[in-house]
């Protein structure tokens, strides 16, 4: 019963066939509104293969953030260089070389690393049923409040010890966010502040 | 409804087919809800007006109406500016249609043992805010893509709107997540089962509020009236739209219905129950699962028609608003936003907090014991709480730092 389409591979292979396709697509576009019109279709992608790999809170995060940060950046895109000689952009020869080199030496660290595995192994059909039915969000949750649920499974003491919750980061971040959203409001009121002193 | 078919055929096709079937019926609910919806909207505005709305279409009261009008948008010219940005102006209708339609992904129409979900997400609340704030993409690229200053104003004002939005209806969403411990809806909704005395509107005080607020948060992060400033036709002529015609139009409108029903119908599962009618008729005549296949089935069935009629009550009180209340100005929408609804929604989180740890099984403001099916922590917090059974101890002791020499 097993023969035919396996539906899995198949969507694994569309989702990262199109995310690398618009991201190719990011790269060779001028206009700036197509530029991130592929950009959210390539990270739209990306969440499709979350949610292919049972991690729905992932790619609800990835839509949420990446998505919708996206969103916010093509508003200010459009908003802020509307005028026509911004809209094409175009690369020199220096951004090319270093942007080469920069994604370059990504590339060549990501592709050193798949190839370091030493046995790739297609998910099997019962893991991924058991790790959907499994997941939920509420270890993330917990880990977050400081308290890690999956720590009981781990026997040695030491490597428990390792495994803090996140409230740390969690409250660092929330606190960088806030410095962020501050420091926005503060420089666009003086701009309009100027702007009235100036007219 | 894969693994019904996996019985009969090969399960790569018993999952195309059970794909298909979802699919179908997903977008026929929100093409045929918006068939219903615009012709109910011209009835409900007609009668508000003290008009009749229309007549004639289709024999009695007009109800053929809006197929009419969908005959004469396919036969209308699809023009397209000349300075516009052809793929992105042909594009942007279908991207705004794909937003709608994908919430219903996650949504259940009916819970139990066996939900009526086209795909069950775990995180389910979550996902559908997600992919509603993407529905405004869309419209921005309508509005620049079509090379015209009332097109680029309105969806630059519906962007800002949408986007602001987005922080209180979340806030507000959070609270029934909070209450069931899940962000799975099936889960939030079965645990409203029972009288409506379980629904979590009447929680306590502070959700009765926060309904308002995410009720009015919806209504604004859909650009209806009186929040509808993006589409103002004194002003702005149509908005984002302006320059769309014929079917392209008309995709616009159905994603604007769409998610207008999705709204409601998250209102619903959150709020109102769900599934759950205010009396449990359902399982008083043993319509359940548990009792026979085919029983279990006719108690989904009645769960479908509970959550519709009420996402429906949902979009019609919404027309009544929209033929009632003056539309805002763009600014007093914004104040609106940012110095009402968030802070109350984030005074009323903390006080449905504050309540829930005081009054723990407690619910309908606190009159009444939660049924123990209903009162349940989250997997986690019982970890916590009560010694774990596999390590005889409480988590918090086993976590490091938090031991009692490790406290000091």
């Amino acid at each position: 019963m097993e023969e035919g389409i396996y539906w899995p591979t198949f969507f694994f292979l569309l989702s990262s066939a199109v995310a690398c396709f618009f991201a190719f697509m990011v790269l060779v576009s001028t206009n700036i509104v197509r530029m991130a019109f592929y950009l959210v279709l390539s990270l739209a992608a990306t969440s499709g293969l979350f949610f292919l790999a049972g991690q729905d809170f992932v790619g609800a995060m990835q839509l949420m953030i990446y998505v919708g940060g996206t969103l916010v950046l093509l508003i200010f895109g459009v908003m802020l260089t509307s005028q026509e000689r911004f809209v094409r952009m175009h690369t020199s020869g220096g951004d090319w070389v270093l942007s080469l080199l920069v994604g370059g030496g990504l590339c060549a660290v990501l592709v050193l690393t798949a190839l370091g595995v030493p046995e790739w192994q297609a998910p099997e059909r019962a893991a991924v049923e058991a790790i959907a039915l499994e997941n939920t969000a509420t270890p993330i949750g917990m880990g977050l409040l400081g308290a890690r649920v999956d720590t009981l499974s781990v026997e040695d003491e030491v490597q428990r010890g390792g495994m803090g919750g996140y409230l740390l980061f969690f409250e660092i971040v929330s606190v960088h966010l806030l410095v962020v959203l501050v420091g926005a409001a503060y420089l666009a009121r003086a701009k309009r502040k100027q702007a009235v002193a100036t007219s | 409804m894969a693994v019904f078919f996996q019985q009969f055929m090969w399960s790569w096709l018993a999952y195309t087919i059970a794909g298909l079937i979802h699919i179908g019926l997903i977008i026929n609910l929100v093409a045929v809800g918006a068939l219903v919806f615009i012709w109910l909207e011209r009835k409900i505005s007609g009668r508000i007006q003290d008009r009749l709305g229309p007549t004639r279409t289709g024999g009695k009261f007009g109800w053929l109406q809006t197929l009419a009008d969908g005959l004469k948008l396919i036969t209308k010219e699809d023009l397209m500016p000349a300075g516009a940005d052809g793929m992105l102006f042909k594009l942007a209708p279908y991207v705004s249609f794909c937003a709608a339609i994908a919430a219903f992904i996650a949504i259940p129409f009916a819970g139990g043992d066996y939900p009526w979900i086209a795909q069950h997400i775990n995180a389910g609340v979550f996902f559908v805010l997600a992919v509603l704030g993407l529905e405004v993409f869309g419209v921005i690229l309508a509005g620049y893509s079509s090379a015209s200053k009332w097109s680029l104003f309105g969806a630059m004002r519906e962007a800002a709107q949408v986007v602001s939005y987005e922080v209180p209806l979340g806030m507000c969403a959070v609270v029934p997540v909070l209450l069931a411990g899940s962000m799975d809806m099936v889960v939030i909704g079965d645990k409203q089962a029972g009288l409506f005395t379980n629904w979590y509107v009447f929680n306590d005080p502070f959700t009765f509020i926060i309904f308002w607020v995410y009720f009015t948060c919806a209504t604004a992060s859909v650009n209806r009236a009186p929040f509808d400033l993006a589409e103002a036709e004194s002003e702005l002529v149509a908005g984002f739209h302006t320059e769309y015609s014929g079917l392209r139009w008309s995709f616009f409108f159905m994603a604007e219905y769409g998610s207008m029903f999705s709204v409601s119908l998250l209102a619903a599962i959150l709020f109102l129950g769900g599934w759950n009618g205010p009396i449990p008729i359902a399982s008083m005549l043993g319509l359940t699962s548990e009792n026979h296949a085919v029983l279990g089935y006719l108690g989904s069935l009645l769960g479908l028609m509970n959550v519709i009629g009420k996402a429906v009550i949902g979009v019609c009180v919404m027309m009544w608003i929209r033929w009632t209340v003056p539309r805002l100005r763009i600014d007093q929408v914004m104040t609106t936003c940012l110095k009402y609804c968030t802070p109350i929604a984030a005074a009323m989180f903390l006080g449905a907090t504050v309540w829930r740890l005081g009054l723990p099984g407690k619910n309908f403001f606190g009159l009444q014991n939660s049924p123990a099916s209903v009162y349940e922590v989250s997997e986690g917090w019982e970890r916590i709480a009560e010694p774990a059974a596999e390590s005889e101890e409480p988590i918090i002791a086993a976590l490091p730092g938090r031991t009692a020499e490790g406290a000091q």
